[in-house]
């Protein structure tokens, strides 16, 4: 079962706004998709190794060399708000990364 | 009741690398805002990560650097938070499989050795910066320093005092410097420095509650936010009150500490392996060839320079302040072959120069070759001391080679006998007052033939072979 | 029936290189025709000027003999591939206006390769979906009964080929959105194995299941588009450092004595009758063919859609994080500080089941939960990948099953229940999380003349056997020269 606080202690984490409305229909759904998913739980998995890539690809690098950034109309183009060639946000305060 | 304080310091080291952690952007200084993205920096949609492997090699390096554990399985995790310097909404780091765990290192502090442990060194993508203008109640967003690969230094907290705080980080910026792979500026943001701070009771075993320390942006302030920090956290538990486990941020203005935001709920990183970034298997292969890329370290440089080539502590210490200073010593030794010297004419006279005309080492134009030769010309009595520090200031100022500089002002020191007899025969010949009156007793006129002889040699002729052949020829004329 | 739109890959290449018409005619002849079945809603953008030009290229190159296998045909993109200036939404409000700076890597190859990108195709948001119903653009309309869902989430791309308003697709599938939409729209999807092809450029869902494929009216044009977008890319730490087989050449080899797998699990109750009669009648055909069927059981089937909805929008979560309205896309127009502009938005910008899985997956991921749901899912996701290990190594050649366990249901029969929603993919999902090859078939229809597919599953790279085996079957059936009706 998740409780409305909870889904909007998530919400909150996922910075999605959500009415108290929203967040009982989520309560609701969220612990039926629970309730399948819980089903796991039928298993013993104590031996076993998580899966990490699904072919055990391993050592993936490339080499220290420089390649041209992307022009700066380019970089602002899709930007909803900029200063000069900064992007712009509303002041951040010290809890906005909470 | 007698308190202490338990410090521990994380050290953020950004990395001399070429591009970035995960992209070929540039990591250059200096560039217009926003100029050294690309879609990957910008964390634009379908984006992907490729680990540069340099990175790899630099984690490993410092890992073997401060006696670390080497991980052999690596994984990257995402560390998730929204903030407007970090595009993707997460930052690539590593969190339960840091590649070097478990290492010291020897920090010297007061005629005493400490070893402080390293809980850890993980490899990161550092975050662009936000600009604040309160002004216009708006940020500024600049992404060029996101994606610079970063290496997060952990120490245990082994550290008691701010000085000896300030004395670790010291020696873990040497270390990186001899390195080469951070240059340490903590002031450009190089090198961050935060700090985990508590106090207890003297005797108590057991820590109290910490308060992490950020925005020690300058070498100068390491001292002094940690003695805020003790002094304000002993002063609340003498006040009866218990320390709130906060982040702070220091005020260089003020020099005080203040809470950056109280903590209802501790953030929620939901850290998890980065699936589009395979593991990493770090092959003892590999380990051989970055330990055999290895320069020397500033603790190895410094026993070598007491041991082998005798000199002092102090001028030890001095010298491996800089790979460059151990660098240029030896290779100014490999001419001279006088350890000793060599010391005296770096620490003190091209130091000395540097200092007073503010001209940083890198830019010296004395060369170690000729420092090295210049103090041979020395050994040889090809010149005085006196000649050779003439010669020095202007190897200093111009550049040119000792041998040039004696080749073109004819400074080279007579020491031909035959042609400093002739000279202080005429000396003599001259002054048949002074010559009668030495005769008579009067001793103290030898330094008047020396001085004159060596005026009229123009200061050229070594003082002891001159001092020499004058005995003689007036011994003779005693008859 | 003469119209060219109706040609196979290689038909219109011999039409190309006979001059019988240009590729400039082909790709008139398409446009119009997707402007003619507009209502489908399968294009939410079209590029047909550029459409034109690299047309007009292509005949240049025929005429001048420098064209590879796809010059000068048309090909269209599901909206999360990002081609350099053209607009990717991923069928997304956040990002609807975001016009991408550069070329994903498939787009490169095809581009390459000569092939016409005539426009993007609607997709449920984020690929997440199986019934194209959760678009910004609205939902596509299944060719053979526009009253049902084509199926998802590359449902537009599904919906194009099956109604031939394009010869060639591309989509993604990260659950079953190749094979699934394949099957409920009538035609051949692939979805190669994990790191088979770039995902450079490709909107992430869930990147660890992520894949891009393709879908064709036959399995050999499958093949050919396959082969021009597979390989090893620098930029895609994922992809395989591995030869790419020429898959369209050895599709007539003899699939004599081959062993095909008939897992037990995946003929369970839930199963749609007719569906289970058809493939049924498939396996018969394929052992007449010559091939040899052997019951295996995949033991942890029914673990796996439990473990997708944990490690999908886990990712999802993370993947999604970036759109955040400060360096693209759309941004909530009364945000007084930052908080609020995080918060709406990316509340105004995702539609509801995008919403529903960056909350499932934020859930999972959260301080607490970590071990219980995602890296219990890790460990489960092994236990799959083991069942398909065991039964390649001592059992089988390749697998067959049903793609879907029903056909194309109602346009709005099953938006309100996400459990039922999510049952569609029961058969595909596996697949995904063992990172093997699948590829879905034409291989009957219903009583109410919807289309059924046939579901092959491959060992890790052997998609040339998947082919192979699905042109031999084509070969001897007449599904996949069904058409939708449509004028």
């Amino acid at each position: 079962m998740i409780s409305k606080e909870e889904v909007f202690k998530i919400a909150h984490l996922a910075r999605m706004a959500i009415t108290d409305a929203q967040a009982e229909h989520f309560s609701k759904e969220l612990s039926s998709i629970f309730e399948h998913i819980q089903k796991l739980n039928e298993l013993d998995v104590s031996d076993v190794e998580p899966m990490t890539h699904v072919h055990g690809v391993f050592n993936v690098f490339r080499e220290d060399q420089v390649e041209p950034s992307l022009e700066i109309q380019e970089v602002l183009k899709n930007a909803p708000d900029v200063n000069g060639q900064f992007f712009r946000v509303p002041i951040i305060k010290d809890h906005d990364s909470e | 009741m007698d308190y202490e304080a338990v410090i521990g310091l994380e050290v953020h080291a950004q990395l001399t690398t070429c591009s970035k952690i995960f992209t070929p952007s540039s990591t250059e200084f200096g560039h217009g805002v926003n100029e050294l993205t690309d879609p990957v920096t910008l964390g634009m949609p379908g984006c992907l990560p490729v680990l540069n492997k340099k990175v790899v090699e630099y984690a490993i390096m410092l890992g073997l650097a401060t006696d670390c554990q080497i991980r052999k399985r690596n994984r990257f995790a995402r560390k998730h938070y929204f903030y407007p310097d970090l595009p993707k909404g997460y930052q690539i780091s590593q969190y339960e499989e840091p590649i070097c765990e478990h290492g010291n290192i020897k920090v010297r502090f007061d005629d005493t050795v400490r070893s402080i442990g390293i809980t850890r060194i993980h490899m990161e993508e550092d975050a662009g910066k936000n600009i604040h203008d309160p002004r216009s109640g708006t940020s500024l967003v600049d992404l060029n320093r996101a994606g610079v690969p970063l290496l997060e230094i952990v120490s245990e907290p082994d550290l008691r005092t701010p000085a000896e705080a300030s004395a670790y980080l010291k020696t873990m910026r040497k270390i990186l410097r001899f390195l080469e792979i951070c240059d340490g500026n903590m002031e450009e943001g190089s090198m961050r420095c935060d700090a985990n701070v508590s106090v207890r009771p003297v005797g108590e075993t057991k820590f109290g509650t910490r308060t992490e320390l950020k925005n020690i942006n300058s070498f100068k302030f390491v001292e002094k936010a940690l003695e805020y920090e003790i002094a304000r956290q002993i002063a609340v538990i003498k006040a009866g009150d218990v320390v709130i486990q906060e982040t702070r941020l220091f005020d260089s203005e003020t020099g005080t500490t203040h809470a950056m935001r109280s903590k209802e709920e501790s953030a929620d990183y939901r850290y998890f392996p980065d699936p589009d970034l395979p593991e990493l298997k770090i092959q003892k292969s590999l380990i051989e060839a970055v330990r055999d890329s290895m320069p020397v370290l500033p603790e190895e440089a410094r026993t070598k320079l007491i041991e082998v080539y005798g000199l002092s502590e102090y001028d030890a210490d001095v010298i491996t302040a800089e790979r460059l200073f151990v660098d240029y010593f030896e290779e100014a030794f490999q001419i001279c072959s006088n350890a000793k010297a060599t010391a005296n004419w770096l620490t003190s006279e091209l130091f000395g120069y540097l200092n007073k005309e503010a001209i940083r080492f890198e830019d010296c134009k004395v060369s170690a070759r000729d420092l090295g030769t210049l103090i041979k010309l020395i050994e040889t009595d090809v010149l005085s001391g006196k000649m050779a520090k003439v010669v020095f200031e202007e190897m200093f100022n111009t550049g040119k080679s000792p041998e040039q500089i004696v080749e073109e002002q004819g400074l080279k020191q007579i020491t031909d006998p035959e042609e400093i007899r002739k000279t202080v025969t005429s000396v003599i010949d001259e002054n048949p007052t002074q010559l009668e009156q030495y005769l008579g007793g009067n001793d103290k006129l030898f330094g008047f033939f020396v001085g004159q002889t060596m005026k009229k040699s123009g200061g050229s002729m070594n003082p002891k072979v001159v001092n020499e052949i004058l005995k003689d020829e007036l011994e003779k004329r005693k008859g | 029936m003469s119209d060219i739109t109706f040609k196979s890959v290689s038909e219109i290449r011999q039409g190309l290189a006979s001059k019988e018409f240009s590729s400039v005619e082909i790709t008139k002849a398409y446009l119009d025709r997707i402007e003619q079945h507009k209502d489908l809603n399968a294009f939410v953008s079209l590029s047909a000027e550029d459409a034109l030009a690299d047309a007009k290229l292509a005949d240049r190159k025929i005429a001048s003999g420098e064209a590879y296998s796809l010059t000068g045909v048309p090909i269209a993109l599901k909206d999360l591939m990002l081609s350099k200036n053209q607009k990717a939404s991923a069928c997304s409000n956040i990002i609807s206006n975001f016009i991408s700076p550069y070329d994903s890597t498939v787009v490169v190859k095809l581009k390459e390769a000569g092939a016409v990108i005539v426009g993007k195709t609607n997709m449920d948001e984020f690929a997440m979906g199986s019934s194209n119903e959760n678009s910004a653009f609205g939902p596509v309309k299944n060719p053979w009964n526009k009253e049902c869902v084509p199926g998802g989430s590359s449902g537009g791309s599904a919906a194009a080929v099956s109604a031939r308003l394009v010869p060639l697709a591309l989509g993604t599938d990260t659950g079953g959105s190749i094979r699934q939409p394949a099957s409920l729209s009538g035609i051949v999807g692939i979805r190669p194995t994990y790191g088979r092809v770039s995902r450079f450029g490709i909107i992430a869902y869930a990147s660890s299941l992520d894949q891009v494929g393709a879908f064709g009216n036959s399995v050999k044009d499958c093949a050919e588009v396959l082969e021009v977008i597979s390989g090893h890319c620098l930029k895609d730490s994922t992809s395989m450092q591995l030869e790419v087989p020429e898959f369209s050449s050895s599709l007539d080899s003899a699939i004599q004595g081959l062993r095909v797998g008939v897992p037990k699990e995946y003929f369970i109750e839930g199963i749609d009758p007719e569906v289970k009669v058809s493939i049924q009648a498939a396996l018969t055909k394929l052992e007449s063919l010559g091939a040899e069927l052997v019951e295996i059981s995949l033991p942890h089937t029914e673990y796996a859609l439990a473990t997708y909805y944990i490690i999908a929008p886990a990712e999802a979560s993370s993947n999604l994080a970036r759109y955040d309205g400060v360096r693209y896309g759309k941004r909530a127009e009364k945000a007084s500080d930052l908080l609020e502009l995080y918060m709406q938005t990316r509340s105004e910008g995702f539609g509801d089941e995008v919403k529903r899985r960056i909350m499932i997956g934020t859930y999972v991921l959260s301080t607490g939960y970590y071990d219980a749901y995602y890296l219990h899912a890790q460990k489960v996701r092994r236990l799959v990948k083991r069942d398909f290990d065991l039964a390649f190594d001592e059992k089988c050649d390749l697998i067959a099953c049903p793609t879907a366990p029903t056909t194309a249901f109602k346009i709005g029969e099953k938006v309100n229940d996400p459990l039922q929603m999510y049952l569609n993919d029961i058969f595909t999902i596996p697949v995904n999380l063992a990172g093997l090859p699948g590829m879905s078939v034409p291989c009957g229809l219903d009583a109410k003349g919807l289309p059924i597919g046939l579901q092959l599953i491959g060992k890790p790279f052997d998609e040339s056997t998947l082919f192979r085996v699905g042109h031999h079957f084509e070969q001897a059936t007449e599904w996949h020269k069904q058409l939708p009706p449509l004028s």
